[in-house]
């Protein structure tokens, strides 16, 4: 069993608190992330964004310790109190099965077609708290109709539902354990917007009634910004930017926050050419000094190429982080107007 | 008036009770730009597919250039005759190249094919340059490339066959915004440079803005509204269209009003 976290703990500390975290891969010049700091408090969602390889998948896998081979984590990430990269196997096991769960970007990969949805449903709970199968039934039954599922699926294949249902299969697989986190990585992605519409509102209301802290790793902005209370924008393996959702749509403070909202094809823009970002992220095999976003930045000077920028906050919103040497430059900017 | 590059006429298809695609007609002008947007299973795809001829119509008829595309091409020369009517880019670069090929024999292949006299090392370098690809890239193999890249080859081996139209299906969708940016520039030039139409596929309202005059929104296989680009989008007619619209996720959005409207047929 998973070891009981007070409520007066609950109130003060946040559900998922990641320091100064740093992960290195062999044949790597850099590490991979790079001093990664992220809060997330219970019934908060926190919006990581970023594009391939910016490490927004790797972060999120870290809270689970689900490391590639050979990877080698620096830092401290701690998960409703648990010191996650000193946990022996066994809490480990406790950890994955109930205080974290995580939602994956396709369920059917994340799925065994052979077996029904009420086993899949009902796995961890009987294999790791040794709950009654009727008793686990019951539950996955409940959680079924907490997701807007009919319970009579328990006794159907994945094969026999939809994309969307099955998504909603995986969210209820995920609140089994009664988690205290939910990871969800690119869980909407491999769906149509209104069956995404439709996972969204019920993330929104699953953390209003269970007080779920709410990790979301997606690569679109309009959708970080239009879910979460904030968003960590990442590049290069560095939250670059972060503030509380409207902030940072209207007001970016960081350019590469502010070329990826000018990149993003939108509903309410004028026809025409996009303002797409020029050239590549840096490559693993290089080694970074200074701003890794320079390269590609209108506003780098030398300073860019040679100092790191710290995080600092923004002049009168001290939730407003950003990590650029010329973070007031963009300052009266309306973002995306 | 030039004469149409695609004409879809009552184009319907079903799978087993499923009517995948149902009474579909449109046209797409000379130069124009097309999307099809819709929810997943809305037929889109299917219809895509039809129209390069990777799947049989129950009904209805594709028109391209004034030249119906019938079932089956016979020979060599009309095999090759129907290639450049329609080719295809799909969504996922990482599986649309053959891994062992590298982007130049890749584009000396097709050129071959269906140039037999053209000086094929200076095409291909018109081509690499159209899609934005050094000569570095010319070497490679795919899985030398990053995803954009792999999606520019893709794209020039499409147009190395000077196509009347091309189907790109979900193109950008795999893309980083700052890489699918790019491509869709890329895609307006080459429209502008060369005259080629589009087919665009997809299910992101946003691209369609951005890349095509006009539009139509299928759901469960039938065409529900249509017209130019931007007005449907700024003054959709039917609800289909403004639920997909309300879908697109901003700031303020209510994704629980979006739930419940699903659900009220």
């Amino acid at each position: 069993m998973s070891a009981p976290v007070s409520p007066a703990l609950l109130d003060t500390a946040p559900v998922l608190d990641i320091r100064g975290l740093r992960l290195r891969l062999p044949r790597t010049a850099r590490p991979v992330l790079d001093g990664v700091d992220l809060t997330v408090s219970a019934g908060e969602t926190v919006a990581l964004v970023g594009e391939s390889g910016s490490g927004k998948t790797l972060t999120s896998r870290s809270v689970l310790r689900l490391l590639p081979p050979g990877a080698v984590a620096e830092g401290r990430i701690s998960v409703a109190g648990a010191d996650v990269l000193t946990l022996t196997p066994r809490q480990l096991r406790t950890l994955r099965a109930g205080t974290a769960a995580m939602i994956f970007q396709d369920p059917r990969a994340a799925i065994n077609p052979l077996r029904r949805i009420g086993d899949f449903l009902t796995e961890s709970l009987r294999l790791n708290t040794k709950t009654p199968t009727a008793a686990a039934e019951a539950r996955a039954g409940a959680m079924l109709e907490a997701v807007g599922l009919p319970p009579a699926l328990l006794r159907r294949y994945p094969s026999q539902v939809s994309g969307g249902m099955l998504q909603r299969v995986m969210i209820a697989a995920a609140l089994m354990g009664e988690p205290a986190l939910l990871l969800a990585d690119e869980a909407t992605t491999a769906l149509d917007v209104i069956s995404q519409a439709e996972i969204v509102a019920l993330l929104a209301d699953l953390r209003t009634r269970f007080g779920t802290g709410l990790l979301f790793v997606t690569h679109d902005l309009g959708l970080a910004a239009a879910l979460s209370d904030r968003v960590c924008v990442m590049y290069a393996g560095r939250i670059v930017e972060s503030a509380p959702a409207g902030a940072l749509f209207a007001r970016p403070r960081h350019p590469y926050t502010a070329a990826l909202l000018a990149a993003t094809p939108r509903l309410d823009a004028p026809q025409g050419r996009l303002d797409a970002i020029e050239g590549q992220p840096p490559d693993l095999r290089t080694e970074l000094t200074g701003c890794p976003f320079a390269p590609r930045c209108a506003s780098a000077t030398d300073v860019c190429f040679e100092r790191t920028p710290a995080a600092d906050a923004v002049p009168g919103d001290p939730a407003h982080l950003v990590s650029c040497h010329h973070g007031d430059r963009l300052e009266g900017s309306t973002g995306h107007a | 008036m030039p004469e149409p590059a695609l004409v879809v006429t009552g184009l319907s298809r079903s799978y087993g009770t499923v009517r995948a695609v149902d009474d579909v007609t449109f046209t797409l002008p000379s130069g124009g730009s097309l999307g099809i947007v819709g929810a997943s299973g809305s037929g889109k795809t299917t219809t895509a597919r039809i129209v390069v001829g990777l799947e049989h119509a129950d009904a209805g008829e594709v028109v391209v250039r004034g030249r119906r595309r019938g079932d089956r091409a016979r020979g060599r020369a009309a095999r090759l005759a129907r290639a450049r009517e329609v080719q295809m880019v799909f969504q996922d670069p990482y599986l649309s190249l053959d891994p062992r090929v590298s982007v130049d024999a890749l584009l000396r292949e097709t050129l071959r094919l269906h140039f037999p006299r053209v000086d094929r090392s200076r095409r291909t370098a018109e081509l690499l340059d159209q899609v934005g690809l050094g000569t570095r890239a010319a070497g490679a193999l795919p899985r030398q490339l990053s995803g954009g890249q792999r999606q520019r080859v893709a794209i020039a081996r499409a147009l190395a066959v000077e196509p009347a139209v091309l189907v790109l299906d979900e193109a950008v969708a795999a893309l980083d915004v700052s890489v699918q940016a790019q491509i869709l520039n890329l895609l307006a030039d080459i429209r502008a440079q060369t005259g080629i139409s589009y087919l665009f596929i997809t299910h992101d309202l946003g691209v369609v803005r951005c890349v095509t005059d006009d539009v139509v929104v299928m759901r469960q296989g039938r065409i529900v509204e249509s017209g130019g680009t931007t007005q449907v989008l700024d003054s959709p007619q039917h609800p289909y269209t403004r639920l997909l619209l309300d879908s697109v996720p901003r700031p303020g959005w209510d994704p629980r009003a979006i739930a419940t409207a699903r659900r009220t047929p």
